[in-house]
């Protein structure tokens, strides 16, 4: 029961981006097609899960030493690795794979939701079960905000904004709203 | 342009001109997250400051050191160091601040400034002008943030850095204090700079000022058919 609470906490109620504010530049700059949408999603969901797999160890080898406060340090180094390691093989291995998420990897590892989350699950004292749901329901939060921030974008696109509006202002005041919709959610638990 | 005018302008460029959040459109996560308070705003904005300063001078120092291939990393690296440690000193002598920030002081690492700064600036120039550039654009992004975080407490809670508002704190519009409010401020107050520069705005969150572009080499664009 707790892994469907924090499952549906991460994709509706505190949802990453819009209201979290993790990812923003990844959510302004990849939302503008479905199909990319999906594909930088799928990309970061991949990437969030496999991050805690490793991190979570990585943190209780860190504690057995005492040196938790190299937590940082060590998380965002483990991810840049991981991401050019999987962007390498993936580039050999699995071709179609790579074409479809490949491009993307390497903007993910500065994505702060990966890290974010990655430090989120330590910071909440969760099990390394309940780690990597919370790393999957942020990954599917974050494409579940793409995938409707680029249906509201292809609307807005051609629409006469003020000159000075246009734009990132445009797309950020779309974003305010799509939010909103998003507060709905607030009192569900 | 003379020498003096050339190092005067790699200070004030970050403040204004090429301002982190609101001209070239970087860091915009911790923009909208930790603005909720004006006071918030300004302990974040020094926070990265401090850390864009030291990394700027240190990236600046071991350019000639850290291979090409393996530069990324490298400078990831001491950008996080210098973000625990102003971790560890917030805990200690500000922990009400520490806690409000939360998690995205941390965060302060993958910031998009700071790495952009260092791929951008501080791996091809002199420590004295990377130090420079680091000031200014700390600055520059404590401002935008100081703005943010002014306009949304005054709104929002009807004070301003803890002093009350006479008429506006009877009944506030909360909606400014939550998610929604961020994103419609930090449009405005974007589009406020753009009218008030009379020029034409970025059409989009582009490649030029991505940190990330030398990785992907432009990848990302071509695959959306930009």
């Amino acid at each position: 029961m707790s892994y469907i609470l924090i499952l549906v906490g991460c994709v509706f109620v505190n949802n990453v981006v819009l209201s979290q504010f993790m990812g923003i530049c990844a959510f302004l700059g990849v939302s503008k097609q479905i199909k990319s949408s999906v594909g930088m999603g799928g990309a970061v969901v991949f990437v969030m899960v496999c991050a805690t797999a490793i991190t979570y160890p990585l943190y209780k080898l860190l504690e057995h030493f005492e040196i938790t406060y190299l937590k940082t340090v060590a998380f965002i180094l483990v991810i840049a690795m991981f991401v050019q390691l999987v962007e390498i093989v993936m580039k050999k291995t699995m071709h179609g794979l790579y074409k479809a998420l490949g491009v993307y990897l390497p903007l993910i590892t500065t994505n702060c939701a990966v890290l974010g989350v990655t430090l989120g699950n330590i910071n909440n004292d969760y099990t390394f079960l309940e780690s990597l749901t919370n790393a999957l329901g942020t990954g599917l939060a974050f494409t579940l905000a793409l995938l409707l921030f680029s249906g509201v974008r292809s609307r807005i696109e051609g629409n006469d904004f003020p000159e000075a509006f246009k734009g990132v202002p445009a797309t950020l005041i779309a974003a305010a709203i799509v939010s909103v919709s998003f507060m709905g959610f607030a009192g569900m638990m | 342009m003379n020498d003096g005018k050339r190092t005067l302008y790699e200070f004030t460029k970050g403040i204004i001109k090429e301002n982190p959040v609101l001209v070239t459109l970087l860091g915009m996560c911790p923009t909208l997250a930790v603005t909720v308070l004006a006071e918030n705003g300004i302990g974040m904005g020094l926070a990265t400051t401090f850390v864009l300063v030291c990394s700027n001078a240190v990236i600046s120092l071991l350019k000639g050191v850290i291979p090409k291939a393996v530069r990324l990393p490298c400078f990831i690296v001491i950008i996080a160091g210098f973000v625990t440690f102003i971790d560890f000193m917030m805990k200690g002598y500000l922990p009400g601040l520490h806690s409000a920030l939360g998690v995205f002081l941390q965060l302060i690492t993958v910031n998009c400034i700071i790495l952009g700064r260092a791929e951008a600036f501080a791996s091809r120039n002199s420590v004295g002008r990377s130090v420079l550039d680091g000031l200014g654009m700390g600055i520059g992004f404590t401002l935008a943030l100081f703005a943010m975080g002014s306009v949304r407490e005054i709104l929002g809670l009807g004070s301003w850095l803890g002093m009350k508002i006479p008429v506006l704190s009877e009944k506030p519009m909360t909606i400014f204090i939550m998610p929604a409010g961020g994103f419609f401020v930090l449009g405005c107050l974007i589009a406020l700079v753009n009218k008030l520069a009379n020029r034409r705005p970025p059409k989009e969150i582009s490649c030029d000022n991505c940190p990330n572009a030398s990785m992907c080499s432009g990848q990302c664009r071509s695959r959306e058919g930009v």
